[in-house]
């Protein structure tokens, strides 16, 4: 009797090790992934379900896209749904300040320091990088793509009917202005509000450099200082240069771009999601169709924004998410996704693993990834909160209305000391 | 007359949408105040507004205060001179478009049900839909503006619409109090003539005290500690100009192109009410159809005017999708409370911000709306 | 012979079409321009050529849309069948009581209605989310169309209200005297009287539910769920929007509607001229 007690014991216990090794290999249950993708940047995602799908086949999962441009709809819901408790197992959000300032200091998110340990990311993904998605040590997202924002597009053979030289500098694209402007084409094409706030950061990044731009986000550049008035009395003499006055504002960034390959345009500046239009819409050739450089003044510089998701520390299913975030950082994963989305991967190895997937110029923004100084955009989330994001456009009406420079930087000052984006947080 | 057991039948058929209503309107409401009186969001990296821990404590008018007078507020500002000037052109519009062509359609013509739906049908479509249709079409480089081209010789139109940066009328913020003080003390003291003159001594006394109370607040400058930036009043006409932005224009033809319809239902279905017999009375006396229309017809149509007035009035004070679909949530020159409430609240987490701009917008409505029905609902008496 | 006065009515009959149609003309211009950019494809589709008709007609963007649609095309029609039944049907009975019975508080319990219609949504939001989760309707085509119906009841008590104040009391009084109770005057006289007035709520009803978005989009996540206006949304969603897209899908989502208005359009103004237009 006891014999077959201690047998069946046994048994038991084998059978249980067995099975739970079973289920850390086979998991089960949903996955709720929450993002703002659809349309064309749908199918990225669809074929990162899809991997994820082949590699958990038990789990189901969800995909709860809300639109409406850049995620405005999006950040309603989430935020609702958050205070609510009911919190998505996964959500899109811009990687750095605008996932740390308005979620992690919340502390809804948890770290995942130990994630990137086992994964390797911690050299996979660049230092610079790293340091951004830090806080207080931690880390608390990954980023599944790296979109570039200081791009300046043109249409390469209106540049050469114009005898120009792509300008490498502000002073050289201010010097080339007149001329363009004699020939009927509009120097620079900006679009509605949020693409001139995009133009200013790069015209910052040109007149401040790295280390200035930098500054802003630790203290050390003085928001109200003679440098940041600088900034915009040179951002006033760009936008002299463009169509800001006549109609920018009804122009999605699109169609400032349809501008730039008709001819109508000779320069715009945008992020290179743009490249993704213009190669996958409208079906030109990188370096044919189109031609890209760095923003002036910020050759050597890659400013980033990236689209990364995190674990919620009240997730329904925390292993499936976990699993998720591992494909996400992963080689195979960032290359499902990139090539598709039209951005490059933030994992370093994973461009050099499949380089036929990614275009000219997806392999020229990668190379530039992996060899120039970064810097976090603004605009997109990286560099500070929202707060300061939301107040930002303050500033951009005050300077705007007023095309006093000096009105502008005190105003940035004031929202610096409102937002607390400015102070040494890192 | 009933019996008394109906009427208490009659009260509970009621007690449940009274249940809802309190709790679906009046306990958000207060919700919603109580959240204006406090600091959440005010401090997003002491006190992150998103936390399950955040601190929320009562400061009293400190919001309310804060988008009055804040030199960087200027928005809010800006979104209540806009909403004025659109509800002013957007109800005057309705009203205007929906009665020439309920004029029109009250002539016997043939193909009135086709016309009838043409011009009604725009009501059907969301604003989103309008917004999106609208925008589109008044784009500065294309739709209306090269429609000219079309005929030979002319040249395409040049106005920006929401791109356009152009004021008129332009005011200063400052001026505000004492135009709204004169106003005021204009309509009391036509109020005040009234009474004296019917003999109603006790609103007569009424109307002197909030006279006298005016002129104080006024006299007193006690206006300032509400109204204006206290720190840099200067600056505030630089970097915030006020006055009829010209990019609301855009937004008022699509609101007005979606909307007339609805009062040129109302108009006709009160024109045609004025029965047969009085409009050939007027013409049996020698009136012309145009003396019809304004000696017979028109004075009929008064409660109808004010009716659409009331309804057409609390939509533009609440106007959001459209002006979102229009000209986007960046969009400075057609910021409207609405557009403010969304941004504030749910893309800055500023939530004590946005539940007392959202109360503001709630007070507005107010104003208008309970004189409105205090007034029908006791002459119905 | 034409004479004096006949020349003239002809003129002002010829000037007074001549004006409708060209007012016809500008309330159709939008509609023009949504269904030839419906039609282009999007390579298509730019600013300089808007007005242009397509060269080719492209009738993808309607497919993806009936595809993007499909599953809210359903939810949709439950949400507004459901709601401006239920909204109406309250709604009418109401407008019974504030008109006809003489019940206390009822000078204030009226107003306090009405005001439920004039809250921006926007200020009632999160609050709103707080308490459909926390009762558990959170998610749901229930949890909507329970906000509509509330958010309905203002509205159609008013209309109703309106309605039957003309309603002569003598008809309720004789048939009081007949011995009917509350039910059965509102059965038997009261609500065959009402049809103008239910085709006037449930026209604008049917409108608002349709078209309503901020509530859809926050309160239904989940695809199994949404009404269409959240799938509008979609489509022109993203960073790319292909315009060829969203005018198909504005051409889908305001059919229905349009549909309403074309068939019911005469009654609407017969409601509103029967009473429900003072006040």
């Amino acid at each position: 009797m006891k014999k077959a007690l201690a047998l069946f014991l046994v048994l038991a216990l084998a059978l249980t090790a067995v099975s739970a090794g079973f289920a850390q290999d086979d998991l089960s249950g949903e996955l709720e992934i929450f993002s703002w993708w659809a349309g064309d940047e749908g199918p990225a995602l669809e074929a990162l379900i899809t991997l994820f799908n082949e590699q958990n086949p038990n789990v189901e999962v969800i995909n709860a896209t809300v639109t409406g441009g850049s995620g405005v709809n999006a950040r309603a819901v989430l935020k609702t749904r958050m205070l609510g408790g009911d919190a998505p197992d996964s959500f899109q959000v811009h990687a750095g300040e605008e996932l740390t300032g308005t979620w992690v200091v919340a502390g809804r998110m948890a770290d995942l320091t130990t994630l990137y340990q086992e994964q390797g990311w911690m050299e996979a993904f660049p230092a610079d990088l790293l340091d951004l998605l830090t806080y207080e040590g931690g880390i608390y997202s990954v980023p599944v793509n790296i979109h570039r924002s200081n791009v300046m597009w043109y249409n390469p053979a209106t540049v050469e009917s114009l005898g120009i030289a792509v300008p490498a500098t502000m002073d050289e694209f201010l010097a080339a202005c007149p001329a363009i402007q004699e020939a009927g084409i509009t120097p620079l094409v900006v679009g509605e509000a949020w693409t001139v706030n995009h133009l200013w950061e790069s015209v910052a990044l040109g007149v401040l450099g790295a280390e200035g731009w930098n500054g802003i986000w630790t203290g050390e550049t003085d928001p109200a200082g003679a440098e940041m008035v600088q900034v915009f009395e040179t951002f006033g003499q760009v936008l002299a240069c463009s169509n800001l006055a006549e109609d920018a504002a009804g122009l999605s960034w699109q169609q400032a771009i349809d501008k730039v390959v008709a001819g109508e345009a000779a320069f715009n500046i945008m992020g290179d999601w743009a490249a993704g239009y213009m190669t996958t819409t409208l079906g030109l050739e990188p370096g044919v169709g189109f031609g890209y450089a760095p923003t002036p003044g910020a050759v050597g510089t890659f400013m980033w924004l990236s689209d990364s998701f995190g674990l919620p520390v009240d997730a329904a299913n925390q292993a499936n998410t976990l699993a998720w975030l591992s494909l996400l950082g992963s080689v195979d994963g960032q290359n499902a996704f990139n090539p598709l989305k039209g951005s490059i991967p933030a994992n370093v190895n994973a461009v050099a693993a499949a380089p036929d997937l990614y275009n000219a110029y997806l392999q020229s923004a990668a190379a530039d990834w992996s060899s120039n100084a970064l810097v976090g955009s603004l605009v997109h989330g990286a560099a500070a909160n929202e707060r300061f994001m939301g107040d930002f456009n303050q500033v951009m009406e005050i300077y705007l209305s007023s095309g006093s420079a000096e009105a502008a930087a005190s105003a940035m000052a004031a929202i610096c000391l409102q937002s607390g984006a400015c102070g040494s947080s890192m | 007359m009933y019996s008394q057991r109906d009427r208490a039948v009659a009260f509970l058929m009621l007690m449940p949408s009274i249940a809802l209503i309190g709790i679906f309107v009046y306990g958000f409401i207060l919700q919603t105040i109580n959240t204006s009186l406090l600091d959440w969001g005010t401090n997003p990296i002491a006190n992150p507004p998103l936390s399950a821990n955040v601190v929320k404590s009562y400061v009293g008018g400190a919001n309310y205060s804060a988008i009055m007078t804040d030199l960087l507020e200027f928005s809010f500002r800006n979104s209540l001179v806009n909403t004025f000037f659109f509800t002013l052109f957007f109800v005057g519009g309705c009203v205007l478009v929906g009665l020439f062509l309920a004029l029109l359609l009250d002539q016997k013509i043939v193909g009135e049900a086709f016309f009838r739906t043409v011009f009604l049908f725009p009501m059907s479509l969301s604003f989103v839909v309008t917004g999106t249709i609208w925008r589109w079409m008044l784009q500065p480089g294309g739709g209306i503006n090269i429609l000219p081209t079309f005929i030979p010789t002319l040249e395409p139109i040049m106005f920006k619409w929401m791109s356009s940066r152009q004021t008129w009328l332009g005011f200063e913020w400052a001026q505000v109090p004492t135009f709204l003080t004169y106003v005021g003390l204009a309509i009391l003291a036509f109020l005040a003539v009234n009474y004296a003159l019917s003999g109603k001594r006790s609103p007569l006394i009424y109307v002197i005290v909030a006279a006298v109370v005016l002129l104080t607040v006024w006299l007193a400058g006690w206006w300032d500690y509400v109204w204006l930036p206290l720190d840099t009043p200067e600056a505030e006409p630089s970097i915030a100009p006020k006055g009829f932005n010209a990019a609301l224009i855009g937004v008022i033809i699509a609101a007005v192109w979606q909307m007339s319809g609805y009062t040129m239902a109302m108009f006709l279905a009160g024109i045609r009410g004025v029965p047969e017999e009085m409009r050939e009375a007027a013409r049996v006396d020698g009136c012309s159809t145009f003396g019809v229309y304004r000696h017979v017809v028109l004075p009929q149509l008064n409660p109808i005017i004010l009716s659409a007035m009331i309804v057409l009035g609390h939509i533009s004070l609440k106007i959001f999708d459209l002006v979102f679909a229009m000209a986007g949530p960046d969009n400075a020159q057609t910021i409207v409370p609405g557009i403010l409430v969304y941004t504030e609240g749910f893309r800055e987490n500023a939530f004590s911000k946005a539940s007392s701009i959202a109360m503001i917008m709630l007070s507005l409505v107010a104003v208008i709306i309970v004189p409105y029905l205090w007034t029908q609902l006791r002459d119905e008496k | 012979m034409i004479t004096d006065s006949v020349w003239r009515r002809t003129t002002s009959q010829v000037v007074l079409y001549v004006i409708l149609i060209l007012l016809a003309v500008v309330f159709l211009t939008p509609v023009y321009m949504v269904l030839i950019t419906s039609f282009k494809h999007p390579e298509t589709i730019n600013l300089a050529t808007s007005w242009n008709l397509p060269e080719t007609v492209y009738w993808q963007s309607y497919l993806e849309v009936l595809e993007e649609f499909g599953p809210r095309i359903r939810n949709s029609i439950v949400l507004v069948v459901v709601a401006t039944l239920l909204s109406s049907m309250m709604g009418s009975l109401n407008g019974y009581v504030f008109a006809k019975w003489r019940v206390p508080g009822q000078r204030i319990l009226f107003p306090i209605m009405l005001f439920g219609m004039f809250i921006p949504y926007q200020a009632i939001l999160i609050p709103l989310f707080e308490f459909m989760n926390a009762i558990d309707l959170y998610g749901g085509l229930p949890g909507l169309i329970l906000i509509h119906t509330v958010y309905g009841l203002p509205i159609t008590t008013l209309i109703f209200r309106n309605f039957y104040v003309d309603i002569p009391n003598e008809m309720l009084e004789a048939s009081a005297i007949d011995g009917a109770g509350f039910f059965r005057m509102y059965r038997e006289i009261v609500f065959p009287l009402s049809i103008p007035g239910f085709v006037v709520v449930i026209i604008w009803q049917f409108t608002q539910i349709w078209n309503e978005f901020l509530f859809a989009v926050t309160l239904t996540p989940n695809v199994a769920s949404q009404p269409i206006t959240v799938g509008l949304a979609q489509l022109a969603g993203g960073e790319a929007v292909k315009w060829n897209l969203p005018m198909a899908g504005a051409v889908v989502a305001a059919l229905p509607p349009l549909l309403v208005y074309i068939i019911l359009g005469r009654y609407f103004i017969r409601g509103l001229l029967a009473g429900s237009v003072k006040g």
